[in-house]
């Protein structure tokens, strides 16, 4: 089995073709530390993709407002820096002046620690995460399986969050949350394993392979074309495993203030804020990934595909980000029967029916 | 060498686990050496749109949530178990095809036992 190549071949067939791996191998080698400079290389990548998610939460959070704010005839932001782009710096500062108030009632411990865990469940799924041609991090032979499971690590920490804070809102939200991430959990695995019987692997990589070329010379060969209902499952299996709105009963202001971190503050409330945008980002690049071909494009002469892929990407995920703002800005909530009913007597069976269809359709041959 | 090549493909993950904590403890540390701290009896109560709070929030809660976790567990394991056919289904041919068939028919009357004894009902 070949592996694909990821960050770190990337790098390494960078550094060889600038003439410097060689020396600074041999230095390695010299203090007899080969596997150190393997460690060095990863942990530059890992510094590049927890500044990228730092910088995207940071523009998503601007675009957010800025588009809510220009649907309902606002202007939003628009004090510090050119057209309020420098809001969420703002935010970050006045966040990490505010006091931290843990209520007395709470427990501390498990208080403390759900800010970690959300956030670093989040970004581990930024792992298997294709941004380009072999620019991923880590290429897992069960890339899919790893996202769906380190997903389902998010709502115990929501649990977690709105246990410990000893708040009636806090806690209903987290309950709230669990009951719908685990309800559209089981529709978001079954229309990913309809995929994963159309390419025969987990690894993300695969998937965006089995995606490249075109039918007739124009239509792309994108899964969304094979399987437009399991699209559109997967779609809304995503936004109700965001939280936001129409399923947003999270943290339904209306009803229960902020969720599941009314009672966090400062710097533990920036965490899950953060938290937030990042799952929003890595979510939409999994449906891009699963379903809109992933970086696969028209390549461009001269420019090298690395940079062409990841403007595909981009692009991509952003259109994906497009829309969950678009049905936050206008779609109403739906009620929490009304979510579960969905999930359960629609989204499941339809995604079963799409799985049977889309095996039928490979064990008969004609993909 | 497989299992080097374990390594090397986890590699990220354990470093990532390791420095996503640690970007979240020097987060907080730095907004400990610059933030105030005036703890009163009112800021630490828990908040409850500004009214004294009301007995403890860990009451006794509606049993709807419990069932859709029992049925979520159910689903769940099962759709465990089409991972590894999905991936082989070319291979196992139509064999493998009427097997899934037989399991998820299985699936599906579980859910419409449960959608009969109304474990998918809101009740009120």
């Amino acid at each position: 089995m070949i592996t694909n190549p990821n960050a770190y071949d990337l790098i390494v067939a960078i550094l060889n073709a600038i003439g410097v791996y060689n020396i600074i191998l041999g230095f390695f080698q010299e203090q007899g530390m080969e596997y150190l400079l393997r460690i060095v290389i990863v942990l530059v990548e890992i510094a590049v993709v927890l500044v990228f998610v730092l910088l995207t939460v940071m523009f998503l959070s601007w675009f957010e407002r800025k588009m809510f704010a220009v649907v309902q005839s606002r202007y939003g932001p628009m004090v510090t820096g050119p057209r309020g782009l420098f809001q969420p710096i703002a935010d970050g500062i006045k966040l990490l002046g505010k006091e931290d108030i843990i209520p007395a009632t709470a427990d501390r411990w498990i208080f403390t620690i759900a800010p970690y865990i959300v956030f670093v469940s989040v970004l581990l799924v930024y792992i298997p995460l294709p941004f380009g041609e072999s620019l991923i991090l880590s290429d897992l032979r069960v890339g899919l399986l790893y996202i769906i499971a380190i997903s389902a690590i998010t709502p115990i920490s929501i649990l977690l969050a709105g246990w410990a804070s000893n708040n009636k809102y806090s806690l209903m939200g987290a309950i709230r949350a669990v009951a719908q991430d685990i309800s559209y959990t089981i529709p978001l695995a079954i229309t990913a394993i309809a995929v994963v019987v159309f390419v025969g692997s987990l690894s993300t990589v695969d998937i965006v392979n089995a995606q490249q070329g075109y039918w007739f010379w124009i239509i792309p060969k994108w899964f969304i074309f094979l399987q437009p209902l399991g699209f559109i499952l997967l779609l809304i299996a995503c936004i109700a495993e965001m939280g936001r709105i129409p399923f947003d009963f999270q943290e339904s202001e209306q009803e229960l203030v902020a969720g599941f971190f009314t009672e966090y503050s400062g710097m533990k409330f920036a965490m899950f804020f953060l938290a937030e945008y990042a799952h929003m980002f890595a979510v939409s690049g999994i449906i891009v990934t699963i379903f809109l071909g992933g970086w696969t494009g028209p390549a461009i002469p001269i420019i090298p595909i690395q940079i062409t892929s990841l403007i595909y990407f981009m692009i991509k995920t952003y259109a994906v980000i497009f829309f969950a703002c678009w049905l936050r800005d206008t779609v109403p909530r739906v009620r929490i029967d009304q979510l579960l009913h969905l999930g359960w007597k629609i989204m499941i069976p339809l995604a079963l029916l799409n799985l049977l269809v889309a095996a039928f359709v490979v064990t008969a041959g004609v993909i | 060498m497989a299992a080097n090549e374990f390594l090397n493909n986890y590699l990220p993950f354990a470093m990532m686990l390791v420095i996503g904590i640690v970007f979240v403890a020097i987060a907080l540390f730095m907004s400990r050496m610059v933030r105030p701290s005036v703890k009163t009896k009112e800021k630490l109560s828990t908040y409850e749109c500004a009214e004294t709070p009301v007995g403890d929030a860990r009451i006794h809660y509606n049993i709807q949530y419990y069932m859709i976790v029992i049925v979520f567990l159910i689903f769940d394991v099962e759709v465990l178990f089409m991972y590894p056919w999905a991936v082989q289904l070319r291979s196992l041919g139509g064999l493998g095809f009427i097997e899934m068939v037989l399991f998820i028919e299985v699936l599906i009357i579980g859910l419409a036992y449960a959608w009969r004894k109304e474990a998918l009902e809101w009740i009120q």
